[in-house]
């Protein structure tokens, strides 16, 4: 290689005759070329009809970004109609640059008009739209899949997989009970305190039980519990699924005729319609319990007292009316947690994301859903 | 053709108390096409590790550049990094970012190229390494395998490295893409003038490619030199190699 004088890549211009001279100069290699870059970008632009001589003599080095380089703006010169002469070429150059032409990606040189960043964000919303009413219209033939094989289950109770079910039932029922007993207490006490407050200030301490009671049952337990059962196992049965989609064992089941919807839909739905309305009969008795604790300390309520007034406030159909609400809240969350599970592509990272949206849809439907059964239940007067 | 761009001299490397080579000598010439041949095992990936410091050798010198790779700061390591691609055996592609982004990752990390010529770049490489223009939008797992090879190749190929270093490039693939692979590598090095140091089990590979190579066996190297001179050797394991059916039927109607 000849020796050159200047190492960094250069690129002069001066004027001569109505001719533009442009110089390169140095090493047009990967690691100097963002001055030339953009120098030539401005000479670019402000060129247009002229005549310009492009002498290349000077140049040491050059690599493919180098060259691809000068091919990218002899192109954009050409197409501003300025006719350019090369001139001070070497062999070694003619040939890269012979062999690099072939491989020049086609232009996709349309620079993005000032107005499409205004349509950016149209755009942005527009796709947005088709995801989500492609995800309702894979959401309903996924539910009319599961409602067939509830329905061919229970016409074969013997094909049932009672033994997935149980195994559902425990990791997310019983494996659940701290946390939700833990929270449930908390929801209780916080609940009690900012009644005490306020009751207090009414002498209407008594009080205290018809609001605990009441909250509770029909609204806190079952929202509370849903949402930790969102948090926990519906995120658990996207990772499980996910996982089983990644490494193609769903696959394999459905090569060997045992349908995924039966065998691991269907029992986690299933198990979590169980397990619901039982772990939020328990959040009514922890909360309530907590709460008499709290009355006791801050509004010395005596216990007696405090069940006493409970069996007189506390209707029976309040309870079922929470209760009933579990098994709801459970379809939703696995169903959209298997549903998102099953979603999962081939990456790894995919897992991640659909985690993440089970369970942000999961939590917003739960609470949807309870805000449709209070306009109901309201208008029906219970 | 006579300068040496690698020479590795008596190197020992030892996992525990298996000794996996016992005194490797050969040198590796600029612009060649060097194989490095063995059977599974032989400690080829080992060699190829060492040369590209991921490993280090119990004793030896491994001299890349002019430059003693056991005794090298951290900056000069980090200038020689640059100055080499590799491609490893399983491709090892990022599985979280599209082939434009895997070809393209260290010309954003290492350069401060306008990211329109970077865009430019990469895609000229996706062009050269043979891959259709829509798989630059793709993702690894959406990849077959001669694809996941190719475009491990573009992105070793990024910097325009001066070496280039490729394990297996072509298991895996069917004969036709192998070929194909095989043919690219040749015209590459004739676009860019690199030097290729590639690991290889195919004798296809052998005979069309490689300029020269090493047989390695019984943990040293047992023969160096071009396809005409080691097929010579009396060693019995090049003989293996090339006493096979396949090797002589080669040999027969070769040059
Ligand atoms: N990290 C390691 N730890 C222990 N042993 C290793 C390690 N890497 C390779 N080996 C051993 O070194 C030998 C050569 O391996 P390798 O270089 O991968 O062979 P090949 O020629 O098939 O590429 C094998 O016996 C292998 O078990
Ligand atoms: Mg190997």
């Amino acid at each position: 290689m000849q020796s050159t004088r200047s190492q960094k890549a250069e690129i002069q211009w001066s004027q001569k005759d109505g001719v533009i001279l442009l110089k390169s100069l140095g090493n047009w290699t990967i690691d100097g070329l963002r001055d030339v870059a953009e120098t030539l970008e401005r000479f670019s632009r402000v060129s247009r009809d002229v005549s310009i001589q492009w002498d290349v003599s000077g140049v040491g080095r050059v690599d493919s970004a180098g060259m691809l380089l000068f091919i990218r703006y002899c192109d954009r010169l050409k197409a501003n109609r300025c006719s350019i002469k090369i001139i001070g070429a070497r062999s070694e150059h003619e040939k890269m640059y012979r062999l690099l032409r072939r491989y020049t990606p086609r232009y996709s040189e349309a620079r993005p008009a000032l107005f499409s960043y205004f349509l950016r964000p149209l755009n942005t919303i527009g796709r947005g739209f088709v995801a989500f009413l492609l995800d309702i219209m894979t959401f309903f033939p996924f539910i009319g899949e599961n409602f067939l094989d509830l329905i061919s289950s229970l016409l074969h109770p013997h094909s049932i997989r009672f033994g997935a079910i149980v195994k559902n039932i425990e990791e997310a029922g019983v494996r659940a009970i701290p946390i939700v007993v833990l929270t449930s207490f908390l929801i209780g006490v916080v609940i009690a305190y900012q009644g005490a407050v306020q009751l207090k200030k009414f002498g209407a301490n008594i009080f205290i039980v018809n609001m605990i009671a009441l909250s509770i049952t029909r609204e806190l337990a079952p929202v509370v519990t849903a949402i930790i059962m969102a948090g926990r196992t519906g995120s658990s049965y996207t990772a499980q699924l996910g996982v089983m989609k990644l490494t193609e064992e769903i696959d394999a089941m459905r090569t060997m005729g045992f349908d995924p919807h039966r065998f691991l839909v269907l029992p986690r739905i299933t198990a979590l319609m169980i397990t619901l309305p039982l772990m939020i009969f328990l959040s009514d008795i922890i909360g309530i319990a907590a709460g008499m604790f709290i009355s006791n300390i801050h509004l010395h309520i005596s216990y007696a007292e405090f069940l006493h007034r409970l069996q007189n406030v506390l209707a029976v159909r309040h309870l079922w009316i929470g209760i009933c609400k579990g098994p709801f809240f459970a379809w939703l969350i696995a169903t959209v947690g298997c549903f998102r599970g099953l979603q999962v592509s081939k990456n790894a990272e995919s897992i991640g994301h659909y985690t993440t949206i089970s369970v942000v849809n999961a939590i917003f439907l739960v609470i949807a859903c309870d805000a449709v059964f209070s306009v109901i239940f309201t208008e029906l007067g219970i | 053709m006579s300068d040496t761009i690698i020479t590795v001299s008596d190197v020992v490397t030892q996992f525990g108390k298996n000794r996996v080579h016992d005194g490797i000598n050969l040198t590796v010439h600029q612009g060649e096409i060097y194989g490095l041949l063995g059977g599974s095992g032989s400690g080829k990936s080992t060699l190829l590790k060492e040369m590209i410091m991921l490993l280090r050798p119990q004793s030896g010198e491994i001299k890349v550049f002019g430059q003693d790779l056991s005794r090298i700061s951290q900056d000069r390591a980090a200038v020689l990094r640059h100055r080499w691609g590799v491609l490893f055996q399983e491709g090892a592609l990022y599985s979280s970012l599209t082939v434009e982004e895997n070809v393209g990752i260290k010309l954003r990390e290492y350069t401060d190229l306008p990211p329109k010529l970077i865009r430019d770049i990469v895609r000229m490489k996706i062009n050269m390494v043979g891959l259709p223009e829509e798989a630059a939008v793709l993702y690894p797992s959406e990849l077959s395998g001669g694809m996941v090879k190719r475009a491990a190749l573009a992105r070793a190929l990024a910097m325009d490295p001066e070496l280039l270093f490729l394990d297996e490039p072509t298991s895996g693939l069917d004969p036709v893409g192998a070929e194909a692979f095989d043919n690219l590598i040749l015209e590459l090095r004739g676009i860019l003038g690199l030097t290729v140091v590639m690991v290889t089990h195919d004798l296809d590979s052998i005979w069309t490619v490689v300029d020269r190579f090493s047989v390695l066996g019984e943990k040293r190297v047992i023969a160096e030199g071009t396809l005409k001179e080691v097929i010579e050797n009396p060693h019995p394991i090049v003989r293996q190699f090339f006493g096979g059916a396949r090797g002589r039927i080669r040999s027969r109607d070769g040059k």
